[in-house]
């Protein structure tokens, strides 16, 4: 019930209660609320529940993770060849 | 879809396997207290890449799962209300109540709606000002600050035809009730990522101190979910027992202030009945000052209806991993998704559910 999942902020309108904005996710667009995330702005990265905005995504953290998964990654290889 | 796909390259997935793989000396037992995760798991087949000497136990982290029978009970009365539109997420139409369920109320002409978020409840009592919407708020904080915002909404646009049928759970209680417990067997916790991404884990690290155990907040990818288990069993094997944040593209210590302080505004914290845990003080949400005039129990006077669970359905003893779902005598038996006996096997995300989707006919069940 706690499924989550990030889309990309395309278009932001109205304020206050019903701050909102246009997401896409893959290939299908959805009007989201932006109340819980004031700081979240176009080409953003949105955690998206139930409705709602709870998070903008914080992208260089996870392209951090994928680089450290990508040297380890590499690391195993090399143990696997030598 | 981005921030999606990457976090399961199987290439990377098989890095972090032969890491722990190497990292492993003795015989571990994690819980991964989040349904999501329990899903991605048993989907995946994450369980079956990890050494043998390492056992998952799978949390009471659906809040489907864990609502009382007492409560679906509540729900089933008020959507048999000739006044009522009873609002609800698809996952709760098929859990069981004492003796039926909400798609069998909506069958016999009860008006149940099923809607993708609480916002659009309020909006459906906007549209109907001659009738009642009571909207059925279940969930975990991932969720409660969304059911905040409806009646924030409601009570800002004079929309009094609205109130919630609230039964919001906290986790940290729980995680508290299961490590305490006699008899617990977990050593480490995987924390829910989407309710760290709202809570923060400030709390985490009390409960971490307190009872010794290593809290990984994770996210819900295969790599999520793999780093999560690596980060635990590494604190482990070294003899640490700290909060470490394996999720940090959505999750950091203080969370998300804003949404918290919406929840703060709305609800005060109250003792909660757990399906499988008993009641807990402080691991509920009440509505409280300005919005306690949107609680359904309140606006219908429902009596308070003693709380008892199905006999036959051993949820409980499941959600405590004290048993597998598949060592359940009912399990795909009497008990199947199409014929539930218990909430575990209805939602997408209780473990009953996940093993009989993708583990039924594999024959080969880990001991």
């Amino acid at each position: 019930m706690c499924l989550a999942i990030p889309g990309r902020v395309i278009r932001i309108s109205g304020d206050g209660l019903e701050r909102q904005a246009l997401v896409r996710f893959g290939d299908v667009e959805r009007v989201v609320n932006l109340c819980l995330t004031p700081e979240a702005a176009t080409d953003d990265y949105v955690i998206v529940h139930v409705g709602c905005a709870i998070r903008v995504l914080d992208q260089e953290e996870a392209q951090r993770a994928l680089s450290l998964l990508h040297e380890l990654a590499s690391m195993e290889r090399g143990h696997a060849l030598s | 879809m981005r921030f999606l796909e990457e976090f399961r390259d199987p290439v990377l997935a098989e890095a972090i396997v032969a890491r722990i793989a190497g990292l492993v000396t003795r015989p571990w037992v994690l819980m991964e207290v989040c349904g999501g995760q329990t899903h991605a798991i048993i989907r995946h087949g994450i369980d079956q890449l990890l050494p043998d000497s390492v056992e998952l136990i799978h949390g009471p982290g659906c809040p489907v799962c864990v609502t009382p029978v007492a409560c679906i009970d509540e729900a089933l009365e008020l959507s048999r209300r000739q006044d009522v539109i009873f609002a609800t997420f698809a996952d709760m139409l098929r859990v069981p109540g004492s003796d039926t369920d909400l798609l069998a109320c909506k069958a016999m002409g009860g008006d149940v709606r099923t809607v993708y978020s609480p916002l659009d409840a309020v909006q459906l009592a906007r549209e109907n000002p001659g009738r009642e919407v009571v909207f059925f708020a279940v969930g975990f904080e991932t969720t409660a600050p969304v059911n905040a915002l409806s009646v924030v909404q409601a009570r800002a646009s004079s929309v009094d035809n609205f109130s919630l049928l609230v039964s919001q759970v906290r986790v940290p209680p729980a995680i508290e009730a299961i490590a305490g417990s006699p008899g617990n067997r977990v050593q480490a916790f995987l924390a829910a990522g989407h309710v760290c991404a709202v809570m923060g884990y400030r709390e985490y690290e009390a409960v971490a101190r307190r009872l010794d155990v290593p809290v990984v907040v994770t996210g819900f990818e295969p790599l999520d979910v793999l780093l999560g288990i690596e980060a635990a069993l590494a604190q482990l094997e070294r003899g640490e027992a700290r909060v470490e944040n394996q999720y940090a593209r959505c999750v950091d210590r203080d969370g998300n202030r804003e949404a918290q302080h919406l929840m703060k505004q709305v609800f005060r914290e109250t003792g909660q009945s757990w399906r499988g845990l008993g009641r807990l003080e402080a691991s509920g949400l009440q509505l409280q000052g300005c919005y306690a005039n949107f609680d359904a129990r309140e606006k219908f006077a429902l009596p308070a209806v003693p709380s008892r669970e199905a006999g036959e359905c051993l949820a409980g003893d499941v959600l405590t991993g004290r048993i597998r779902p598949y060592e359940c005598p009912r399990f795909g038996r009497e008990c199947t998704p199409d014929s539930p006996l218990g909430a575990t096997m209805v939602s997408g995300e209780g473990a009953c559910a996940a093993y009989y989707r993708y583990r039924r006919n594999a024959g080969a069940h880990r001991a």
